[in-house]
């Protein structure tokens, strides 16, 4: 009876949102809200603005797959699935990896299809993380990472990585990072934001690494089809690594299916189920209208994908001759659809730089420092856009250069 | 070669600095290779896709489907070239099935092509019988897709 009477007089004492607050976990509450969020505030008040700030393809759908996607819709397939993903669909996965990285995953037990690699990535940091785990998570990389450790309980540990370096991170970062508590390390090459890419050399060295001590891989190759001098190295493929590493994929940049939510994880059989088991019970499986044009892609849509990898080839050429014809540093991408100038020549700071460029020249890029503290002073240009449009930001972006 | 037609299959205003950049060779690489397929009549000409009806122009058009009895000594080249003189024929194409060439003609009205097909075409020696499909919407011509145009409505920005 006094409980209730208090809880009413607070009602009275506080707006209702504030009331509210205090329910919030305070695990949730540490995380710092996303450095992306206020550009996208910024620039949906504004009208005319190329956006180079985008990180999907600007490619549709390819029609094949959307028409398997509504073909299936009319056939009525709209129930579950397994747990695990359609198996035709796991079935394609496990013979891509067999075909492309000679690396053998059992497609009834090895292979989860997931909602989006997002998806697949928080299950594998809940699936593997204790509290107090450390997890070593090399920067500049994919906003979610860090968040998602912290949310399973784990400690992210940043390692920086360098242009001097073309943005890899090496064996010798990796040993320095490690502790008692260390127990994983993610790996996100081809990267977002900066298009760098491993060589087997380099993840030799690092699996010694790992093996050395004890510790297991998270490896995010969603961008692997996406590399422009040779073939991608996916990292179960070295020797040792597959019993010791998850590999996230998925269908968003390779087949322009992201808000499709398709993704997957492939690992040996213990991780797998360990993942399964707290996929079941939050998402119980990945929509079947998505499974259905996953499989369409993986059996038909290498042409469709070669083309698109074409096309952002010359972009990719395009933006970053652009980029250091006008003065501003860029480190070559060889992979994934983004450039990463430097402007530490202009003296302002990456959101300084952004914010001004977007509201004296009306073009969108993410400051480099949301994706890292070692970002600041670069920005990430994403060329995911038509050429005619980078022509233009280009054109924009030295016209802002020249006024400063 | 293949990239730079590639390239420039659908937009030919691209600037030869452009194309040297993307594919990595000199501009005056690219000119010369511009100059060589125009020359071997690889790239054809340049044209401009028009959408005549937004202009206010109005155009008819039909296909028309034609039987032929061929003359001895001369086969179906000499009478699909002797058409395609016509300007008002806009293509003609030999054709397997009921019939044996397949033209587009474009006229101002339906009257004009009428009387074009069976003044000029069906008066032929060869030609032993015209049908004349009148067109009355173009969805799709040579792979570009002239209704509305998908859009797909992206964030501006996304990590």
């Amino acid at each position: 009876m006094s409980y209730s009477r208090k809880s009413a007089q607070n009602a009275l004492l506080y707006p209702r949102e504030v009331m509210s607050e205090k329910f919030v976990a305070e695990t949730v509450r540490q995380i710092p809200p996303s450095g992306i969020r206020k550009f996208f505030d910024l620039v949906l008040e504004m009208d005319g603005v190329i956006s180079l700030g985008v990180g999907e393809p600007d490619f549709v759908t390819p029609w094949h797959i959307r028409e398997a996607c509504i073909y299936s819709l009319e056939k009525g397939v709209t129930s579950y699935t397994s747990n695990y993903g359609l198996l035709e669909l796991r079935e394609l996965i496990s013979n891509c990896y067999k075909k492309d990285h000679r690396v053998n995953y059992d497609p009834k037990s090895d292979v989860l299809v997931t909602t989006g690699v997002s998806e697949a990535a928080d299950l594998a940091f809940r699936a593997m993380i204790d509290p107090g785990d450390e997890v070593i998570v090399p920067e500049p990389c994919y906003v979610s990472y860090k968040p998602s450790v912290s949310l399973a309980g784990g400690k992210p540990i940043p390692v920086p990585t360098y242009q001097e370096n073309e943005f890899r991170v090496t064996a010798e970062q990796i040993r320095k990072s490690i502790t008692k508590k260390t127990k994983a390390l993610v790996l996100s090459y081809p990267n977002n934001p900066t298009g760098a890419v491993m060589r087997r050399k380099d993840l030799e060295e690092i699996a010694d690494v790992v093996t050395e001590n004890d510790l297991v891989v998270i490896s995010d190759e969603v961008y692997g089809k996406l590399t422009y001098d040779g073939a991608h190295t996916c990292f179960s493929s070295i020797s040792g690594m597959r019993e010791r590493s998850i590999i996230l994929n998925g269908f968003s940049k390779s087949h322009a299916m992201t808000g499709l939510r398709l993704g997957y994880a492939v690992g040996s059989e213990p991780l797998i189920a360990a993942m399964t088991k707290i996929h079941q019970y939050a998402m119980l499986c990945a929509p079947v209208t998505a499974q259905m044009g996953g499989i369409e892609a993986l059996k038909n849509g290498d042409g469709e994908m070669q083309k698109m990898v074409r096309e952002y080839d010359r972009r990719r050429r395009l933006v970053v001759s652009g980029l250091n014809k006008m003065g501003l540093d860029c480190f070559e991408p060889m992979g994934a659809f983004y450039a990463f100038p430097s402007i530490k020549s202009t003296g302002l700071t990456s959101e300084e730089f952004a914010e001004r460029l977007l509201k004296e020249q009306k073009v969108a890029v993410v400051p480099g420092n949301v994706f890292g503290e070692c970002g600041e002073g670069y920005l990430r240009c994403s060329y995911a856009t038509s050429r005619e449009q980078l022509i233009e930001a280009l054109s924009r972006i030295e016209a802002f250069l020249d006024s400063l | 070669m293949k990239e730079i037609l590639e390239i420039m299959e659908n937009n030919p205003r691209i600037g030869t600095r452009e194309i040297a950049t993307m594919i990595g060779i000199t501009e005056a690489q690219v000119a010369s290779k511009i100059k060589q397929l125009e020359k071997k009549g690889i790239i054809r000409k340049y044209k401009t896709v028009i959408d005549w009806e937004k202009a206010g122009e109005e155009y008819v058009y039909a296909i028309i489907e034609i039987k032929v009895t061929l003359r001895s000594r001369t086969g179906y080249d000499a009478i699909a070239e002797r058409i395609a003189k016509f300007p008002e024929v806009r293509s003609v194409r030999l054709i397997s099935g009921g019939y044996d060439l397949s033209l587009t003609v474009r006229g101002r009205s339906m009257k004009d092509v009428a009387f074009f097909v069976a003044e000029k075409i069906a008066t032929l020696e060869q030609v032993q019988g015209t049908v004349t499909h009148f067109v009355l919407r173009t969805y799709k011509e040579d792979g570009d897709v002239l209704f509305e145009k998908e859009r797909s409505e992206r964030l501006a920005v996304s990590p």
